[in-house]
């Protein structure tokens, strides 16, 4: 013990030490202040105390989705980056690779994810599903097979679930502003 | 044990032998975190080397399937804390009161809990708690106080490996500056889970992940908990009969809840063995101790590598850069920030500052706003003299602790 405290003693005049805050916080600030986000995205805290939970919205500028705006709720663990960023749709809306409940199927969310990626990638992944929804990793089965099999009715049931309708005894959120 | 501490070491020149170290050994504050297939041996290696003061802390009751590698426990045991059985155990073996147990989550004890011990010896299965005790000890270094330092001897293993690191919290690696060594939690596609289960993990997952937040709404999935194992379980094997699959046991489930690998009872004791010498060479000085990692494999012949495992300058729990700066409290944050950039240790671009509160943060455009009239106020209404800043850049790979003490 007397070895490593005085180990301890030397380096203390070294003038290295540690920050307060947890590896969590220091982390998710550094991803949010260097966010570099297009127009389509944008992002608020509803306690802007709290860096761990915000909310996004995309307005998608081209694609089958163009003129809506989907909301979506993160939250950051304290074991963030090695745990990814916990996303949800608030809304119920008709997309092949998000459910009725608005889980998301996005490989860097689950799979992919790794610490070296950030929340910018994160949200560039998550627009990117709305400008190419991906038939091949389905949520929603019904809307993927409907996208691959007849796009033509995919779009009109897209336009159709945006405005805010029953479909097939499912009530879609309205998100067209 | 005396013999060791009366004789000079050939490996270490600086020990000075010492009739009265067993004494020391015996007063010396150790905590035992994990009261498992680890923690059952290292308490008992702890106490059959003279440690007398020993703490163990466990979340767990005992389980019918513990018994067959935690040595401490038996048939009536099952159901009861393994913290409480263990230390009933030993002291009635030993006729002493040497071990206090605590039934609690390592979360719910506080600094003050731990700042009492002079050691720790972890016998974990999970990444997460161990990240949280690094975490916890690198936070409590208090660097004028040398004894604030306490060494964490830290073992696991997996199948026939295993390992054993000592962390000295501040002065080595910590578990944080390892991170990229650990083995990934296995996760499997969300949508293979949904629509294509192949494997009866697949089938666990989708109960757990999908099915358990739909139908308990608000309820916290505990895989410590039997009855929430239970139901997964069901669900579960309900799910692999649908799609021909099969495999499906509760232990199984367990496991891929927890994301555990089975443990086998003689490599624990390797492991727990080798934990308790490092502790007892740690404490007396009477050899030197492992510097800093021991990997034991077991399972292609045996193999054993000793190595150091350097410290990350970067590292978001234990390498921080840190910055003490001497301004005058009626300075404008603006002002600050502008010393900063031009600071020959910092070189900032485009810092952002906060303490526990948003000082100022360069985007999203959101919070920019929200904190730009900040810019303009005088440092006193902002922060006390002392206050720790944490500052982060784009220059920066991670951030650095800015103290800035008021001249005034
Ligand atoms: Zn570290």
């Amino acid at each position: 013990m007397l070895k490593v405290w005085k180990m301890k003693k030397q380096q203390a005049s070294d003038e290295k030490t540690k920050p307060r805050n947890s590896a969590a916080k220091i982390r998710i600030q550094k991803d949010i202040s260097e966010l570099d986000l297009p127009s389509s995205i944008s992002i608020t805290f509803p306690n802007e105390e709290d860096l761990l939970k915000f909310e996004v919205v995309i307005k998608p500028d081209e694609g089958y989705y163009k003129n809506g705006s989907f909301h979506f709720r993160f939250s950051i663990s304290e074991n963030y980056p090695h745990d990814p960023p916990k996303v949800q749709c608030t809304q119920t809306i008709y997309h092949p690779n998000i459910d009725l409940e608005g889980k998301v199927c996005l490989n860097i969310l689950r799979e992919d994810w790794k610490p070296v990626l950030n929340l910018n990638s994160v949200l560039i992944g998550l627009q990117f599903l709305f400008l190419e929804p991906n038939p091949d990793d389905p949520l929603n089965k019904e809307a993927a097979s409907e996208l691959r099999s007849n796009l033509q009715s995919f779009k009109r049931k897209v336009t159709r679930s945006m405005g805010g309708e029953y479909m097939d005894n499912v009530y879609y959120t309205k998100v067209t502003v | 044990m005396n013999s060791f501490y009366t004789q000079p070491s050939a490996f270490e020149p600086d020990f000075v032998p010492d009739a009265n170290l067993s004494d020391r050994v015996a007063e010396t504050k150790v905590l035992v975190i994990g009261a498992g297939g680890l923690g059952c041996e290292i308490l008992k290696n702890l106490v059959l080397s003279g440690f007398e003061q020993i703490h163990v802390i466990d979340m767990d009751t005992i389980d019918v399937t513990n018994l067959n590698r935690q040595s401490l426990f038996r048939d009536a045991d099952v159901g009861k804390p393994k913290a409480q059985v263990a230390a009933e155990f030993v002291n009635t073996r030993v006729s002493k009161n040497v071990i206090t147990a605590h039934y609690n989550r390592i979360q719910d004890k506080d600094e003050e809990f731990y700042r009492q011990f002079e050691i720790v010896v972890c016998g974990l299965d999970s990444l997460d708690a161990r990240r949280w005790v690094s975490a916890m000890f690198v936070n409590m270094v208090d660097e004028s106080d040398p004894s604030s330092l306490k060494p964490i001897i830290d073992g696991g293993t997996e199948g026939f490996k295993g390992q054993v690191r000592v962390i000295l919290p501040t002065l080595n690696a910590c578990h944080e500056c390892a991170s990229s060594m650990h083995s990934k939690k296995v996760t499997y596609p969300i949508c293979t889970i949904a629509n294509t289960p192949r494997l009866p993990e697949h089938c666990i997952e989708w109960a757990s992940v999908v099915q358990w937040p739909k139908v308990h709404e608000g309820l916290k999935l505990d895989a410590d908990n039997i009855e929430h194992m239970q139901w997964v379980y069901s669900t579960a094997l309900k799910r692999a009969d649908e799609h021909g699959i099969s495999g499906i046991t509760l232990s199984l489930a367990q496991g891929v809840v927890k994301n555990i690998i089975p443990a086998i009872a003689s490599t624990n004791a390797i492991i727990s063995a080798s934990c308790v010498n490092e502790a007892l060479k740690i404490v007396t000085g009477c050899h030197p101790y492992l510097n800093n990692y021991m990997l034991y494999v077991g399972d292609s012949s045996v193999y054993s590598h000793t190595f150091e495992l350097e410290k990350k300058e970067d590292c978001l729990v234990c390498g921080n850069a840190k910055v003490t700066i001497e301004v005058s409290k009626t300075i404008t944050l603006e002002e600050l920030i502008e010393e900063i950039k031009i600071n020959n240790s910092l070189q900032l671009k485009k810092p952002s500052l906060r303490t526990d509160k948003n000082l100022y943060m360069q985007a999203p455009p959101f919070l920019e706003v929200k904190s730009r009239p900040n810019l303009k106020k005088q440092l006193y209404e902002l922060f006390e003299s002392n206050s720790t800043l944490t500052v982060t850049d784009p220059s920066l790979m991670t951030s650095v602790s800015l103290t800035v003490t008021f001249t005034d």
